[in-house]
């Protein structure tokens, strides 16, 4: 929470000044203004309406599924939510874009001024401001390989709902944007409003990044990386931009105010068109759309059906359950994890460390070797529960339980079911132990000399000894007392 | 030539005294008769004749039949019809069926009214003239040398030369009003989101309309009814009750006040014209009208700004016809530029490229302030204007057209002069109120006609009003020389 330290300059004497504007596809059935499906990896234009090619006489409807997705965005940064947001046309030609025109949001967006807190690699935490965030549909797609001479086109993804979210110019370096970015993905799919997928181009930005002198004010000619769809590339095209734009400054070459493009093979960005002759986009209000009302209890409603956020469940999971950050971080990483986290905490009550260290630990270990989601885990949060309660009392040991686990996973049935199956109850029972370490100090009579004369080490060995002879089952707590008392003579 | 109401007609349809089939082919047959009038861009005789045995049949199995059933009628060819060439008066839909209907289209066939054609049009319905038709100029029935006004001018010339008893039409800047003064007939646009414009072509989102040319008000009430009410596919359609029109047209105008807008008879006004539309009014004073002079100060501005809003929405409407999907496509292009340039060059007309480089102009960066967004203020305060006049009168009254019709040529080179026909029309549509031209006698052999104006919703006061005229006076059933 140092958000006073400054961040280490891009190179000394320079500051980048960098925004994002964050392009996040809504995760709606239909289209932002057409009943069409909307659905990713169709075939070449099966999903798209009268609406979407354009069709003379056709008609845009608002979809309110993706306005409520929008209210609820900006909800969850504090940001006012606009009664009458204005829909307005963005006028260009290109063969990808049916109308002549996008429907976006110009000088009225449905969503006003917020802010997130953002924690960097660093350890500080940033608060961004947001300054807008709007609704607007998406294009189609120009394909130019599949035809000889020739390029296709593909309205599927024409008219897709696009919520728009544009950042303050306030970040300074690549970590921070990226840092960043990822909070705002993280909240996008905690809300479920956006799928997050970034191959498939459902959450992908452009950057803006200017650099200025140290302690100066003013800002500099800034560049548009256009459409970066990684967090790894959007850190390495704002490294690559802010270093390019610093040396032609020293080198006395002024900056071009243009839009670049981002090539990933050689993690350079390199120029597009120059704003200069760029299109004149002659934004004005959609006479199609009236203005976008949105009344104090639709909101209110969308208010109270709002998670808990990210944030918020972050610092409960530090100030209340007393976990440490780097866990609540990582819990909170992504809503899915968390619920299963509170879960199974629920059915251990109190354990919530323990709980945390399953879920990061094992689980999230299990997930990652088998690709598979969290909410797809073959052991639910109720599964997990059942298993940590039996090493919670004691009934199997922690190494037992990462076996039992291993099983579950497996499908072998619940943690009762495999304990009992495999008998593998933890001896607590104190005459059984007695026996087996009896037996154990018996046959090693020569190392229990050695112990006494005060090899301390050889404890070590005796419970290696008693465990393999139990077969892991002996309660490790009552073994270590049990041993020494009997080793003490 | 058929001058039967839509009433009679219905009665003699309900009565097996005629069938659909019979008024259609009718109807077919004089469209061929009157082709030197151009009013038709596509006939349909086929389709027509289908629907109307379809109809017919049902009518014989008893069913429940609809006012207009078995009605032959146009539709101007700015509405999408499915299946059916709908080229908005342009080459660059030439050929062009859409695969779906539009609203009013779906309205009137589940009414059963029977289409027979396409009517002739200016391109994207810009004009007021009719003579800026890929597809030739339409021609007035009173006088085939004059233009039947525009842009719904192919509807009024077919109404008028009796060829069908009603047309659709539209109406974004007086393009139904002033065509129906032209052509001796009578021509409601509705309130603004009364009807939907779901499969209409658009020119100008915030202005146009659709509505009907009839040769009655009570016509007009008839076709109204059908078309009026609230469609979830277009977002700008209102969502409110519809009066019964109809119910209300018998309604004695005692004491019914109607403003006189001074502005409305001033200087480019022919003073023959105005004389006449002043007896007209007389007629409605003899019922118990009451005439209020009062002033639209703001009136004076709407042709510039309509001619700034409507060329900047068209701008914008009219970019989608890029020769890439649909439409007409200039051959061997050799570059993305180069066939949209040749592709918009080749498929639009001199005055729909002449809007369409207005209205960029008007909306680009350094102009928008004082182009579009003065235009919208001055918009604003014609709606105040109306809104402060109907605190005092229920209707305002005026001559339609500053003119009779004129001849053709006679203003195509000179656009301005072109525009000045609208200047008693456009208001109306800036402040999206319903109105109606109802005919007002003759100025040497050619119609005149009143403009009634109405606030929002209150197109049952307009019809009422032009249906209690029509009781009084025979106008509106004079008939041009065949």
């Amino acid at each position: 929470m140092n958000a006073q330290i400054a961040p280490p300059p891009a190179a000394a004497g320079w500051q980048a000044v960098i925004g994002l504007e964050i392009h996040a596809q809504l995760s709606t059935a239909s289209k932002l203004f057409s009943g069409a499906p909307t659905a990713y990896g169709a075939e070449p234009n099966t999903q798209a309406s009268l609406v979407d090619i354009a069709l003379p006489g056709t008609l845009p409807v608002p979809n309110r599924a993706a306005i409520r997705k929008a209210i609820q965005f900006g909800l969850a940064i504090g940001a006012p939510i606009a009664p009458h947001s204005v829909f307005a046309r963005k006028n260009y030609f290109y063969p990808d874009l049916p109308k002549g025109y996008q429907i976006s949001q110009y000088e009225l967006p449905v969503v006003g001024p917020g802010k997130l807190k953002v924690r960097v690699d660093d350890g500080r935490t940033i608060e961004v401001e947001i300054q807008r965030a709007h609704l607007e549909e998406d294009a189609g797609k120009s394909v130019h390989d599949a035809f000889h001479a020739e390029t296709g086109i593909d309205l599927n993804r024409a008219g897709t709902p696009l919520l728009e979210i544009v950042s303050a110019p306030v970040m300074h370096s690549a970590a921070e944007a990226v840092a960043y970015m990822r909070t705002v993905h993280t909240l996008v799919r905690w809300l479920g409003i956006c799928d997050g997928n970034m191959q498939e181009g459902s959450f992908r930005c452009d950057c803006n990044v200017s650099v200025r002198r140290s302690g100066t004010e003013q800002l500099g000619t800034r560049t548009e990386i256009k459409n970066v769809n990684s967090f790894r590339f959007v850190e390495k095209a704002i490294e690559y931009e802010i270093e390019r734009q610093i040396r032609a400054l020293e080198n006395g070459e002024a900056i071009v105010q243009e839009t670049r493009l981002y090539d990933p093979t050689r993690h350079q960005t390199r120029s597009m068109r120059s704003k200069e002759s760029a299109d004149d986009y002659r934004y004005f209000p959609d006479p199609d759309l009236p203005p976008l009302a949105i009344g104090a209890a639709e909101i209110e409603r969308e208010r109270s059906a709002l998670p808990e956020l990210p944030q918020a469940r972050r610092e409960r999971y530090i100030a209340v359950l007393g976990l440490p950050e780097a866990d609540a971080d990582q819990l909170c990483s992504d809503r899915a994890t968390a619920d299963y986290f509170e879960a199974v905490l629920a059915g251990v009550p109190g354990q919530a460390k323990l709980c945390a260290n399953w879920v990061l630990g094992e689980v999230a270990a299990a997930l990652n070797e088998n690709a598979v989601e969290i909410a797809a885990a073959p052991v639910d949060a109720a599964a997990l529960a059942q298993l940590l309660s039996r090493l919670r009392e004691g009934v199997i040991s922690g190494k037992i339980a990462k076996d039992v686990f291993a099983a579950m996973w497996a499908g072998e049935g619940s943690a009762d079911v495999i304990i009992e199956a495999r008998g593998l109850k933890q001896i607590s029972d104190t005459g059984a132990l007695a026996t087996a370490i009896d037996a154990v100090l018996a046959e090693y009579a020569g190392q229990v000399a050695d112990y006494r004369k005060g090899n301390d080490k050889l404890l070590q060995f005796f419970v290696g000894q008693v465990m393999k002879r139990t077969r892991g089952q002996a309660n490790p707590q009552q073994l270590n007392e049990l041993l020494k008392q009997k080793l003490a003579g | 030539m058929s001058s039967a109401s839509l009433a009679a007609l219905g009665a003699d349809l309900a009565a097996g005294r005629t069938s659909a089939a019979e008024l259609a082919a009718q109807a077919l047959d004089r469209a061929q008769q009157h082709a030197a009038l151009n009013s038709f861009i596509s006939l349909q005789p086929e389709a027509a004749l289908a629907h109307a045995n379809s109809v017919d049949a049902n009518r014989r199995a008893g069913r429940d039949m609809h006012a207009l059933a078995g009605i032959p009628f146009a539709h101007k060819d700015i509405f999408c019809t499915k299946g059916i060439a709908t080229t908005c008066g342009s080459r660059m839909l030439r050929g062009f069926a859409p695969p779906y209907d539009a609203q009013v289209v779906e309205r009137l066939a589940a009414a059963g009214a029977v289409s027979i054609g396409k009517t002739n049009m200016d391109e994207f319905a810009m004009g007021s003239s009719n003579e800026n038709s890929a597809y030739g100029a339409a021609r007035n029935p009173w006088d085939a040398a004059r233009v039947p006004g525009g842009s719904s001018g192919g509807s009024a010339a077919a109404v008028a030369a009796g060829i069908v008893p009603f047309a659709t039409g539209t109406d974004t800047g007086g393009s139904i009003r002033q065509p129906a003064a032209f052509c001796g007939i009578t021509g409601l646009k509705p309130t603004y989101g009364r009807v939907s414009r779901y499969g209409m072509i658009a020119y100008a989102s915030s202005l146009d309309c659709a509505g009907v040319l009839a040769r009655s008000a009570a016509d007009c009430a008839s076709v109204f009814s059908a078309i009026a009410g609230h469609d979830g596919r277009d977002a700008t359609s209102v969502d409110r009750p519809l009066e019964d029109v109809q119910a209300l047209l018998p309604r004695p105008l005692r004491g019914l006040r109607i403003g006189l807008a001074r502005e409305y008879f001033g200087g480019g006004v022919d003073a023959a014209v105005a004389a006449q539309v002043r007896a007209a009014l007389a007629e409605l004073e003899k019922l118990g009208a009451v005439l209020v002079d009062i002033s639209l100060p703001s009136a004076h501005h709407a042709i510039p700004a309509y001619y700034v809003i409507a060329p900047a929405e068209a701008s914008s409407n009219l970019a989608r016809y890029d020769g890439v999907r649909y439409g007409h496509r200039a051959a061997d292009a050799r570059s993305l530029d180069e066939l949209y340039s040749r592709s918009r060059a080749e498929g639009f007309g001199a005055e729909v490229q002449r809007r369409i480089l207005v209205g960029t102009y008007a909306l680009s960066a350094g102009y928008y302030d004082a182009y579009y967004l003065r235009a919208q203020k001055v918009r604003r305060l014609i709606a105040l204007d109306f809104a402060a006049a109907f605190e005092q009168v229920d209707l305002i009254a005026g001559p339609t057209a500053p003119t009779t019709a004129f001849r053709l040529g006679e203003k195509s080179d000179d656009a301005l002069a072109m525009y000045a026909a609208d200047v008693n029309t456009v208001a109306v549509n800036l402040a999206g109120l319903p109105a109606i031209s109802a005919p007002a006698g003759f100025v040497d052999g050619l119609p005149v006609g009143l403009q009634l104006i109405a606030p929002a919703f209150a197109e049952a006061r307009l019809l009422n009003a032009a249906h209690q005229l029509q009781q009084a006076t025979d106008w509106h059933t004079q008939e041009p020389q065949a």
